[in-house]
């Protein structure tokens, strides 16, 4: 087995947290480096990749869990939320793009936290990561086994398959897949969403937009907002479902050929698809189903294919949705664990999950580690917990954004360091992001309070933790990597 | 001004990393998974009951109940679906607290952080480069 060590690396090079490994096409992590050179990754990728990436973990958000913000305050609420949660997330990649394409390191947030902020903070934003993946993996899992429950249900075999079957298979598989090496699955990760956004646009052109009340049926099934206005800050929620995971854009920045000009570029562009294929998904959806089950409904882009009445769109939707959720599972094994190999390598988790398989070259313990916390999860836990458990690791995660340009402007003002790119407007998007952000934490204790003080007790008693115990492994100096001048108060 | 050494950290042991990754194990099962299990987290809701369900009854209008039937669903099915709301029932005291808890954590993780941060910066540019 062969563990890198921090102490290895030079300081030169940025703490990879992804882009050694196989899987993400780039030079051997498992052989340190010589001492002084450096280990750059290759800068092929333009802004059509990172908008391929962004969008490609994001899709699936719109096949499932984004209609849990039409049970907590209807369908015209949950429009609302929708276009929310979307100028939440363009302040998002509006700071994202300028401190990614400055700390122009894999990781990530991870990384930038690192040198931003400081250790504590790094730690924080890796379980961030770690748990907003890991939850996404499990509901993808819940997803694929009720949706293929649903199919053979609709095969006229009821009662023949056990979808607890599917959920373990889906983790397991894929975690094995992961542990071998992930470049082709990866790379079949793009064709297969491409698949899956062209069955949202199929499924959009045959239910007839242009002729209302042919198939779709808003007049009749629109009820305005059952919760009042209340139901509107509610659904935010949720609402957040529509784009979580667009931030992943980031772990380009170091393949990317131009930083400066794709990663704004291609997150901003990212954005705008997302925005569009979440109005209308919401449009198809609400205009096929009463919104008390469009509220609770697992697949409900699959129901909405079954209610066209065509058996080729339930096909369709039902590749669709599987090709979705898959991918989504795959790139979360993927990042989920790569995060964790990286808190190993620093120390900020036992050294023991920074080892690279000596043959596939994949941060293999930190991919097994996870599988039974996954399978225990999926088996027995309801779709819109774990939902609600990646969306509070986000929340968390863009709360401390917002603060971090902050500091990230106060330590290095501008023309003190080279920037890829500068976000107009300062500080105003980092105040709304802060403010949305807010409204989305009293949006989540509406009807999830219990379980907001549930993450927050995990996330103080592992902070708890570091501070008390782990931080004395961590090598000081090792912490900061970039080639800047020290931050100004320091 | 005399450099200050770098810190050095101790080896952890086999056992301690072992120890280390149970622990975090644990703690998800505790603060995350146990909670949903015993049911004490998760979206507070309220059920109305219908007696005798119709689609009219539970305030459903003809072409929202010719789209739960093609679903799949008579009303006797539908009815716990529809009766059942989201309780937003809150007071100010539980609202105040969680932000209190979320505050504190944020201005924690960042005081405690600076002062690392000043560890890691001295150590990083005031220190003699490695031999």
């Amino acid at each position: 087995m062969t563990t890198i060590q921090p102490v290895a690396e030079p300081r030169s090079v940025p703490s990879p947290a992804v882009a050694p490994l196989a899987g993400a096409g780039a030079s051997p992590a498992h052989t340190p480096p010589a001492e002084g050179k450096r280990v750059a990754l290759l800068r092929v990728l333009g802004p059509g990749h990172v908008w391929a990436l962004g969008v490609g973990i994001v899709l699936v958000g719109e096949f499932m869990g984004w209609n849990f913000a039409v049970g907590k305050g209807g369908a015209v609420a949950a429009l609302a939320a929708c276009w929310l949660a979307g100028i939440l997330y363009t302040c998002v990649a509006m700071i994202d793009s300028e401190i990614t394409s400055t700390v122009a390191a894999a990781g990530g947030q991870y990384a930038q936290a690192k040198h931003i902020i400081g250790p504590l903070a790094a730690f924080n934003v890796g379980l961030y990561l770690v748990m907003a993946y890991t939850m996404l993996e499990v509901s993808n899992a819940i997803v694929a086994g009720d949706l293929i429950e649903a199919f053979a249900q609709s095969l006229g075999l009821e009662g023949a398959v056990d979808k607890r079957a599917f959920m373990v298979l889906t983790v397991v598989a894929l975690a094995f897949l992961n542990y071998r090496g992930v470049l082709a699955t990866l790379t079949l990760n793009l064709v297969i969403t491409a698949a899956a956004f062209a069955a949202i646009v199929v499924l959009f052109v045959a239910t007839q937009p242009w002729a209302p009340g042919a198939v779709l049926k808003h007049d009749d099934l629109l009820v305005g907002l059952p919760y009042g206005s209340l139901g509107i800050l509610a659904a935010m929620h949720f609402g957040l479902w529509f784009y979580l995971g667009i931030e992943g854009t980031t772990q380009a920045a170091e393949e990317v050929r131009s930083p400066a000009r794709a990663l704004p570029l291609g997150t901003m562009t990212g954005m705008m698809t997302l925005l569009i294929a979440a109005t209308l998904t919401w449009y198809v959806c609400s205009g096929l189903m009463p919104w008390e089950y469009l509220g609770q409904a697992v697949t409900p882009l699959y129901d909405a294919a079954r209610l066209t009445g065509s058996r080729w769109l339930e096909l369709a939707l039902f590749l669709g949705t599987l090709f979705a959720t898959v991918a989504s599972a795959n790139g979360c094994i993927n990042d989920a664990s790569r995060a964790w190999f990286a808190m190993g390598r620093d120390r900020y988790m036992p050294v023991w999950f920074g080892a690279v398989h000596p043959t596939y070259r994949t941060p293999y313990r930190a991919i097994v580690f996870f599988v039974p916390i996954a399978i225990l999860f999926a088996v027995s836990t309801p779709l819109d917990q774990t939902i609600t458990f990646s969306i509070l690791s986000g929340l968390l995660g863009y709360t401390l954004m917002a603060l971090s340009i902050m500091l990230f402007r106060r330590k290095w003002p501008l023309g003190t360091i080279q920037r890829g790119y500068v976000h107009p407007l300062h500080p105003l998007p980092a105040l709304l992001l802060l403010g949305l952000c807010i409204v989305t934490y009293l949006a989540v204790f509406l009807g999830y309070g219990t379980q907001l003080l549930a993450m927050m007790a995990f996330y103080i008693t592992a902070s708890a933790w570091f501070v008390l115990h782990r931080y004395k492994y961590v090598r000081r100096g090792d912490q900061f990597t970039m080639p800047w001048p020290k931050p100004r108060g320091y | 001004m005399a450099a200050r050494k770098p810190y050095e950290p101790p080896v952890q042991s086999v056992a301690g990393q072992i120890v280390d990754a149970v622990l975090m194990l644990v703690l998800v099962v505790f603060t995350l998974y146990l909670p949903l299990l015993f049911k004490l987290a998760g979206g507070g809701t309220t059920v109305t009951e219908t007696a005798n369900p119709t689609w009219d009854a539970l305030g459903q209008n003809p072409a929202m109940a010719g789209q739960w039937e093609k679903l799949g669903f008579t009303p006797e099915k539908a009815a716990s679906i529809i009766g059942t709301r989201f309780d937003y029932s809150f007071n100010w005291t539980a609202v105040a607290l969680t932000a209190i808890i979320i505050v504190a954590y944020f201005v924690f993780m960042f005081r405690y952080s600076d002062r690392e941060y000043r560890e890691v910066i001295a150590e990083h540019f005031d220190d003699p480069p490695k031999a």
